[in-house]
């Protein structure tokens, strides 16, 4: 068994490729519309088209939440592709519990917003820029997502 | 053209078409690269494959040279406005609120794009995560004090 094949033991070039593939619709964002796109702004900016608190309605989501919308869209849009095109058009399933998706993503989205940024917006928007406050945001969500998916790991059984 | 008096957040249909087909690229790569399947995000937060990083470091490649590089060899993006940047800010609430992001990644395997994108690979399952990423965006603006 090689190196390659212990780090990754589904292979390694669907994972390279779909990240320059990621990165390239980050890319085009930008030479065309001078925009960067992480994610996770879009969960406080499309609550301004139905709340008038005012945290909602500062300008960096008033100026920004059709696109941001937009851009959602196309990432559905995008997974659609992918699952007739590549996947046979069998819808998707996970085996995580439902109380664990509900649980970890109300943490992602509570965390995402006050922390300013997600995988994307931190990991690759923020590192593709080089801003060390980033790197920071990284280093720490990695570090608490390591601690509790091995946590759960040796608490529960034949998860995942 | 005056780029001074043109905003730059100034969406015309030309801009909506490219941040549709920018999404569409993200959705694709997230798809072809497995990050939309949870187990295979837990598989690398468990140390047992190291996909992510090749993910996380391709992507970050190409934007880095996308922010470093279409403002030197270009006057302004091709369809107006200005390049326009996003500073972070090293303080209390991007310390906690990563950490808190952390933990639910960590829980459930699903980050903001992945959630989206369950949309439409037809993982209803992911749906409780969506769920939960809005209802928790929604918890930090009603609680949030600036």
């Amino acid at each position: 068994m090689t190196l390659i094949d212990t780090l990754f033991p589904l292979g390694w070039q669907h994972y390279l490729l779909g990240g320059l593939t990621i990165g390239a619709g980050v890319a085009l964002l930008y030479l065309f519309n001078g925009w960067v796109g992480g994610m996770s702004t879009v969960f406080s900016s499309s609550w301004s088209f139905v709340l008038k608190r005012d945290f909602f309605r500062q300008d960096r989501f008033l100026n920004t939440r059709n696109w941001r919308l937009i851009y959602a869209l196309g990432v559905v849009l995008g997974a659609l592709v992918w699952r007739f095109a590549l996947a046979g058009g069998e819808a998707q399933h996970t085996s995580v519990p439902a109380w664990q998706l509900l649980l970890g993503g109300f943490l992602v989205g509570y965390g995402a917003r006050l922390g300013n940024g997600c995988t994307s917006g931190h990991g690759i928007c923020g590192l593709g820029s080089l801003q060390l406050p980033s790197l920071g945001a990284v280093l720490t969500f990695m570090a608490t997502a390591f601690m509790t998916a091995n946590l759960l790991a040796i608490t529960t059984k034949g998860l995942a | 053209m005056n780029t001074q008096t043109l905003n730059p957040h100034t969406l015309t249909l030309p801009k909506a078409l490219v941040t549709l087909l920018a999404g569409a690229l993200f959705g694709f790569g997230l798809s072809l690269a497995t990050m939309v399947q949870p187990e295979v995000v837990l598989s690398f937060l468990r140390f047992q494959d190291w996909g992510l990083m090749l993910v996380m470091g391709g992507a970050a490649g190409l934007a880095l040279l996308a922010y470093k590089g279409f403002p030197r060899w270009f006057a302004r993006p091709l369809l107006g406005g200005q390049f326009l940047t996003q500073p972070a800010s090293w303080n209390r609430q991007t310390v906690i609120g990563s950490a808190i992001f952390g933990m639910g990644w960590g829980l459930s395997g699903v980050c903001p794009g992945p959630a989206i994108a369950a949309l439409g690979t037809g993982n209803t399952d992911i749906l409780w995560a969506l769920a939960g990423i809005v209802l928790g965006g929604l918890a930090h603006g009603l609680t949030a004090r600036d």
